[in-house]
């Protein structure tokens, strides 16, 4: 079956959501990873949303972190504070992320790009509860379009810190201990963390990607094991709900 | 205690807590007053040129939106912001309200970046500082508890923390770095709820975002309401009142007052609005004949509706998901 790359990304991400797990969830295909997640592999997946929404259940498709959509039929309906705080005293499993710009250690940008902070080429969005969910949450999980220009060895910004400069760095700053980037999931690959050097390393390509693509799309030094498995490509029944359940009002794909 | 690091961003809103607890002994009345009133009335005795504005929830979800119209048309300048917002930011910003914002988050959502942010980041004219979601509404919270500054495990080790005007420090008890948060006393806070009465009691259905904390921040609280009930109604429900009247200084009704965001259980947001919104706002010369048509061609909140219509905004009531 026929599938773009969004699709593939959040059929990707979907399959690490863990069941009886507590997920942050950012705005766009984290969405729609969790909606997909929920009903296929993790029905008590618990996902939390930075406005106040806990446990929703994902029938309909959020679009916006404080909408209703986000805790339509939740477990609770709180606020900010009691979200983060939830994450900051080690409640919350799994941060779902995107971001602009990537490095090696898992530091992402989503301020701005080019230029300085005050004279920016690019200004974005800034953290939102990125820079929350990436110091607190247990483990992060990044999903973005693999693309030269976003890999980089060295962000224009650090928005949400990863491993920062490398071992022991998220500790010496003050970050909670044992957190930090988990995997991430891009059109290409699916990469993960070296346990020592704390680089990110190559795990899986997509189908029918090889390792050379991966390594001419990334701006920096990817750690290759000798063995590098293929994911599994998306399923008929991974698409079909994602394209009639997940969003059929075709806001995301 | 020692300072391990600063940041280098500046501190917008300077505070002393000994000066809220003085305004709050002496500017905000405890006895019931009737605040009911125009939103004119309410943006023009309430919210001053240079003042440190915020405004709750965001955008899209239960916003303050007729109240940030108002205050266009009424053009107040060289405000500072709390900058966590959507469609209420960009029309500040693409006005030329703002001259600074504590940024957190100021985007379109699923439509992606702000280009009103853009044009104004770009070329220098807004100043920002940066703080992450949490950090913000922790300022607020620690203005509410009436503290000087809140501890946190947030921003440390990020350039997000490097361009704030937060500072980390060693933990006296623990020995550990923990990053303080400086307390913000805003001027004036702008929040949008279900329901309220004429004295300012307000209640909110659904997640209550950051209402709790902003109204106890702020010197001045303006609320605006979907529907005016009775105090007896209040006092059925007062599990339900995130918001004490003495907090509040003016209340305005203002039905679908979150258009064209959405207010749960109430009406779904009007989605093919938005995206012509974000289509125009592309351009200044598009923004600018936004701005014509929905905020300087009308003159109250009750004309912008009549401009959006009847039968469009039954719709999104009809279209509201329940329960």
């Amino acid at each position: 079956m026929e599938y773009n790359r969004t699709e593939l990304l959040i059929c990707s991400a979907a399959r690490l959501m863990e069941d009886n797990c507590t997920a942050f969830i950012g705005t766009g295909i984290p969405m729609l990873a969790a909606s997909l997640a929920q009903k296929l592999y993790a029905p008590n997946l618990i996902p939390i949303f930075e406005f106040g929404g806990t446990g929703a259940l994902l029938v309909r498709l959020p679009r916006a972190v404080g909408e209703s959509r986000t805790f339509y039929r939740a477990v609770a309906a709180s606020g900010i504070c009691d979200i983060i705080e939830t994450a900051q005293r080690g409640f919350v499993d799994y941060g779902f992320l995107g971001g602009a710009q990537i490095d090696p250690y898992g530091n992402l940008n989503s301020t701005y790009i080019g230029g300085d902070h005050d004279r920016p080429k690019v200004r974005l969005p800034g953290s939102g509860g990125g820079n929350d969910v990436g110091s607190h949450c247990w483990r992060t999980i990044i999903l973005m379009q693999h693309e030269k220009r976003r890999f980089l060895p060295k962000v224009d910004f650090i928005t949400t810190p990863g491993y920062l400069s490398g071992p022991g760095a998220r500790e010496a700053a003050g970050l909670p201990r044992g957190t930090g980037p988990y995997r991430v999931v891009t059109s290409l690959a699916i990469l993960g963390f070296h346990p020592e050097s704390k680089r990110m390393m190559l795990l899986k390509v997509q189908p029918g990607v090889t390792v050379e693509q991966v390594v001419e799309n990334t701006g920096f030094e990817l750690i290759i094991p000798d063995h590098v498995e293929e994911n599994e490509p998306p399923t008929e029944e991974e698409l079909r709900v994602l394209r009639e359940e997940v969003d059929p009002e075709h806001i995301y794909i | 205690m020692q300072v391990l690091e600063s940041g280098i961003g500046e501190l917008l809103q300077p505070y002393s807590m000994e000066e809220f607890r003085e305004w709050n002994r002496t500017q905000k009345p405890r006895g019931l007053v009737d605040k009911l009133m125009s939103e004119q009335e309410a943006i023009a005795r309430f919210v001053h040129d240079g003042d440190y504005i915020g405004k709750e929830l965001y955008g899209t979800c239960r916003a303050p939106m007729s109240l940030a119209r108002e205050l266009v048309r009424q053009g107040k300048k060289h405000l500072r912001a709390v900058g966590q917002g959507v469609l209420e930011l960009d029309l500040w910003v693409a006005a030329g309200l703002i001259d600074a914002m504590d940024i957190t988050y100021h985007g379109l959502e699923v439509y992606g970046v702000s280009y009103a942010l853009r044009r104004a980041a770009e070329s220098g004219k807004l100043k920002l500082v940066e703080w992450s979601n949490g950090a913000i509404t922790w300022r607020m919270k620690a203005a509410a508890m009436g503290v000087p500054f809140i501890p946190v495990k947030s921003m440390l080790g990020s350039d997000t923390f490097r361009y704030s005007a937060a500072k980390v420090v060693e933990c006296p008890f623990t020995g550990e770095r923990v990053c303080l948060l400086p307390a913000l006393v805003l001027d004036v806070a702008l929040i949008h709820v279900h329901r309220a009465d004429r004295y300012g009691n307000a209640q909110i259905e659904g997640i209550s975002g950051f209402a709790f904390e902003m109204a106890r921040a702020a010197k001045r609280v303006i609320v605006s309401a979907e529907e005016i009930v009775d105090t007896e109604e209040i006092r059925r429900y007062p599990d339900r009142t995130i918001i004490p009247y003495y907090l509040v200084d003016a209340v305005v009704h203002a039905p679908f007052g979150s258009h064209p965001g959405e207010m749960v259980y109430r009406y779904e947001r009007d989605e093919e609005h938005i995206r012509d919104y974000v289509q125009a706002s592309q351009t200044p010369e598009g923004m600018q004949a936004y701005l014509d048509r929905y905020v300087y061609g009308v003159k109250n909140h009750q004309e912008y509706l009549e401009v959006i219509g009847t039968e469009r905004l039954e719709y999104l009531k009809r279209t509201c998901v329940g329960r």
